[in-house]
């Protein structure tokens, strides 16, 4: 089923931009506050209120549209976005339509080492709207409350091109947007706390047609996993439907996570007039090319040039690079290991291993590391030295994760210490031969298990602590010499 | 003299020579409202107590300088922190706003003394404040007749004495044709000139705060109170404020004064023109040289006014959904019940008239042939102005094609009362300062004169008045209170 038709994917997606206070007044933004307590008469929408614009929110969306290689237009300016809604205090969201503060662009994805550009149609500030907090189930709730802390926060809604083929190349599209948007300094991206939001726009078409079919626009995208399992389910549907001659409608359809399938909100007769037009209260707003240019100059490393530099100088592969750029604290952790231990993929095995597991087991990101990029390169530095086995690095990595400890007194607690001393393991290697004639017969006989019997004996005796290396070479010196 | 007939800079100078209190002038002015009140019904709220507190800290300070102690009224259109602020609507009649505008903060900051809230036509939509909520005010010149609107409060209580000044604003006239129907100097300023903060919105790219005086000086003074950039209104300029009082030399030799030929044709009625073509032969008299000019594309003006203030005041009226503030219908069963319910309890029928042409307009499929065509008109507009101006200082021409009508003579034809406003919209649709003074009489009602100015040029026009007036006389004349 479904070999024929080709998946068309376009999103849009809403990053909350970092400001410390909102688009149109000076409430703060920060997450988590008490409702209601982050309003003022503009944002709460009181008679006879003006928005005043924040300029850091034309700052970042600058600074977004010079990552995302987009126009930036000399003059935009704001629209009302008109819809009756409790959360929405004016009953019009100022939003942008036909003079967005950014035009065009693209961004790469790389799937299954296949590159793609992905073309960016657009991307234009708008304020968000409050919340409604219901008893249990919006329809069978009593009675909603209303809090506004989040109207007027900054978003920047980025809108692709309908150039995605697949649920996979839209998650990595959404991905390396969170990590271009992350670079540029210009959104936390935390899609639980709703600062990055998707919606996808679906459609199918058989191979070769040209037309796009009619789409239908998917909301209610929380996660990753529900991107693709919803565009997933999304296209399967819409090719049945296809097949079993039914016409697909054009309506916005909302995906439910629980039940992992999508359901219909609105056809598109049901769908909203907005009725747009000029925002009286804020004017055109000019953008100099001084400004742009202050911005670009100012432009943190982005993902692109910071994989450059992780594969051309420190010739890392191109799949340890893209991992490793997903997130600015990742880079800078690589980086300062870096700094002071040339090995780069022996930092990058380790932080895309051991590290990477512990933090996904945990829910954590490193941010929430307990200990520095220093303690990995000493912890390095004693395998190289020999002072502890690459084995009893994972046990000291474990529990520097755990506990913030530096390698060296963890070894000093744990009592890991490697014996590399000849003089100290050439007697417990005698011993344990004398001990077993028969074994030594074996080994004489060609049986290689015989081999590694005594090297298991040989660590169990030492705790694990002998270095395996120097164990291997002088068991075989020993037992070779016997014959 | 009593007190309350005194102008803002008689009394100015009696308080600054120590021979009055402010807590005199305000009982005067109380003790006046409360005589006419019955017949002219200016007041939406009354402040006595905080008024008088306020004159007597005045008093006690007693350092009068500008308008310190000297009383005030405001529309009710303007937010007013911890007194009632309605708009003259039944959707805000418990509305307590918790921040003061800009405009009134900046009277209140010089300290003078806020007397009361007064009465309008609902949201500033209206001619004549028969669309109140609450009540209509009467013409202090017979009492039968309309103010003029939506700012007939602010007018009606300077005409009859009962404040020297008061504040409105004019989105298509609502200051010049209460004025001119009152017989008192009102100004309409440049857009942006005064900031809109804390003023309930009508149609924001038209709407501007002005001023209600019994002459000019009073009237410079007040807008040199009240102009100047404010970083609370983006729209609001950063232009620098002159000395209005500086203007009022009365020397208008050489001054160049343009008449539209259209604004004294299009149903204007015969005593007006009159009125009109005296009050330029003074200018004349005074030295002026006055020209006949066209402005051709101001028939079209009213037109586009009534598709861009509606589509405007369709987004600037939604929020009143009944959800924070205002009147909510507490019977309703759905959110959506809520949202219509509380509206259609609490809109005029006028008010949901514009909602429903504003949301029209703009309705998907419309927008480029009514809202786009009619910024296009206002362009074109603004350029006949611009092309006046390049020749002359000042346009004049009647602020009115009549003089004040019957309360309910007009009410049931919408379109009739629209006509009010053809010779002032266009000042609005071009954002350029308009002013009306008193230029004679008809039947003994007010006839006034409108004077169009240069953007951000109100200097001009207050030169222009004030040499008028002081030829002239008209603004000497008080009413009587009576019905004609």
């Amino acid at each position: 089923m479904g070999k024929d038709f080709e998946i068309v994917i376009g999103l849009e997606v809403h990053a909350e931009l970092k400001t410390n206070s909102k688009i149109f007044c000076s409430c703060s933004t920060a997450f988590g506050a008490v409702p209601n307590t982050q309003t003022c008469p503009v944002c709460a929408g009181f008679p006879g209120m003006l928005p005043v614009l924040n300029v850091k929110v034309v700052e970042l969306a600058i600074r977004t549209g010079l990552a995302l290689h987009s126009e930036v237009p000399g003059t935009c300016k704001f629209d009302r976005k008109n819809y009756f809604y409790p959360d929405l205090p004016k009953a019009y969201q100022i939003s942008q339509f036909d003079l967005p503060v950014c035009k065009g662009g693209y961004l790469d994805i790389d799937v299954n080492g296949q590159e793609k550009r992905i073309g960016i149609t657009r991307a234009h500030m708008e304020e968000d709207a409050g919340k409604l907090v219901h008893q249990g189930d919006i329809s069978t709730t009593p009675f909603s409350l209303v809090d506004l802390n989040r109207s007027g926060v900054p978003l920047l809604e980025i809108v692709s091109e309908p150039d995605m083929r697949s649920a996979q190349e839209a998650r990595a599209y959404v991905e390396k947007l969170r990590s271009i948007l992350l670079f540029a300094g210009v959104s936390d991206c935390k899609m639980e706390e709703g600062s990055l939001r998707c919606d996808a726009n679906v459609s199918v078409r058989p191979f070769g047609q040209k037309e796009f079919g009619i789409r239908a626009e998917i909301k209610n995208l929380n996660s990753f996993r529900a991107l693709e399992k919803a565009i997933e389910y999304e296209a399967k549907r819409q090719i049945e439907a296809t097949e079993d001659g039914e016409t697909i409608i054009q309506e916005t359809r909302t995906w439910d996570d629980e039940k992992q399938v999508t359901r219909s909100m609105r056809s598109k007769e049901e769908a909203h007039d907005y009725r747009y037009f000029p925002e009286p209260d804020l004017p055109p707003l000019h953008i100099s090319r001084e400004w742009v240019e202050e911005i670009a100059s100012l432009m943190p490393e982005l993902p692109e040039q910071a994989q450059k530099r992780l594969t051309g100088d420190y010739g890392l592969p191109v799949y340890d690079a893209a991992i490793l750029t997903l997130t600015p604290e990742s880079l800078t952790f690589f980086d300062q290991c870096l700094l002071v231990y040339p090995d780069a993929k022996t930092i990058s095995n380790w932080m895309m291993g051991d590290l990477s597991r512990l933090l996904n087991q945990n829910n954590q990101e490193i941010s929430d590391l307990k200990f520095q990029p220093a303690d990995l390169v000493q912890m390095l530095k004693l395998i190289d030295e020999g002072t502890i086995s690459g084995k009893m690095g994972k046990t000291v990595f474990e529990e520097m994760f755990a506990s913030g400890k530096s390698p060296d007194i963890i070894i000093k607690e744990k009592g890991l210490v490697q014996i590399s001393d000849e003089g100290a393991l050439l007697p417990v290697i005698e011993d344990i031969i004398n001990a077993n004639p028969r074994v030594v017969e074996d080994y004489k006989n060609g049986k290689d298990k015989a081999f590694g019997f005594f090297i298991g004996q040989i660590m169990k005796s030492t705790r694990g602590q002998a270095n395996p290396a120097m164990v291997n070479k002088l068991l075989k010196e020993k037992l070779d010499s016997l014959s | 003299m009593e007190l309350y007939e005194l102008t803002v800079h008689e009394l100015q100078e009696r308080l600054s020579r120590r021979e009055i209190s402010s807590e005199e002038i305000v009982k005067s002015i109380y003790l006046r409202i409360h005589d006419v009140e019955d017949k002219v019904k200016s007041f939406l709220t009354l402040t006595e107590d905080l008024a008088l507190q306020k004159a007597q800290e005045v008093d006690r300070v007693g350092s009068y300088h500008s308008i310190a102690g000297i009383p005030m009224g405001l529309k009710d259109i303007f937010c007013t922190r911890g007194v009632k602020t309605t708009c003259g609507s039944k959707i805000l009649a418990n509305f307590v706003p918790p921040y003061d505008s800009t405009a009134s903060r900046r009277l209140d900051e010089q300290q003078g003394v806020l007397v009361g809230k007064l009465n309008m036509d609902e949201f500033a939509m209206g001619s004549s404040t028969e669309n109140s909520a609450f009540f209509s005010t009467h013409n202090p010149w017979d009492l039968e007749r309309v103010p003029g609107g939506s700012s007939g409060g602010s007018a009606a209580a300077v005409a009859a004495c009962e404040v020297p000044f008061a504040l409105g604003t004019d989105t298509g006239g609502s200051i010049r044709q209460p004025a001119s129907f009152c017989g008192v100097v009102g100004m309409k300023p440049t857009y942006g000139r005064v900031s809109r903060w804390g003023v309930i919105a009508y149609a924001s790219s038209l709407d501007q705060v002005g001023v209600f005086s019994r002459d000019v000086r009073d009237c410079a003074l007040v807008m040199k109170i009240i102009a100047g950039h404010d970083p609370l209104d983006s729209t609001s300029a950063d232009v620098e404020v002159p000395d209005y009082a500086a203007c009022l030399d009365g020397d208008v030799k050489g001054m160049r004064i343009a008449y539209p030929k259209e604004y004294l044709q299009q149903g204007v009625d015969d005593a007006i023109k009159e009125a009109i073509k005296k009050a330029l032969l003074k200018y004349e008299e005074l030295g002026a040289i006055v020209e006949e000019v066209s402005l051709p594309h101001s028939e079209y003006a009213l037109p586009a006014y009534y598709l861009v203030a509606p589509a405007e005041a369709s987004a600037n009226l939604a929020r009143y959904d009944g959800v924070r503030y205002g009147h909510r219908d507490f019977e309703a069963g759905s959110v959506v019940e809520m949202f219509s319910q509380s509206r259609a309890q609490g809109f005029g029928d006028e008010v949901k008239r514009r909602i429903m042409l504003g949301a029209y307009a703009l309705s998907s499929g419309y927008y480029d042939a009514y809202y786009l065509k009619a910024l296009k008109v206002r362009r074109l507009i603004a350029n006949d102005f611009d092309r006046v101006f390049n020749d002359f200082d000042i346009i004049v021409s009647p602020t009115t094609p009549s003089t004040a009508f019957k309360i309910g003579e007009q009410s049931g034809d919408p379109l009739t009362l629209y006509m009010n406003d053809i010779l002032t919209v266009p000042v609005n649709m071009a954002g350029l300062p308009g002013m009306s003074v008193p230029c004679g009489f008809d039947r003994g009602l007010p006839i006034g004169m409108q004077l169009i100015g240069r953007a951000f040029d109100e200097g001009t026009l207050f030169k222009a008045a004030y040499a008028f007036e002081q030829n002239t006389g008209f603004h000497t004349m008080k009413p009587t209170l009576g019905v004609k």
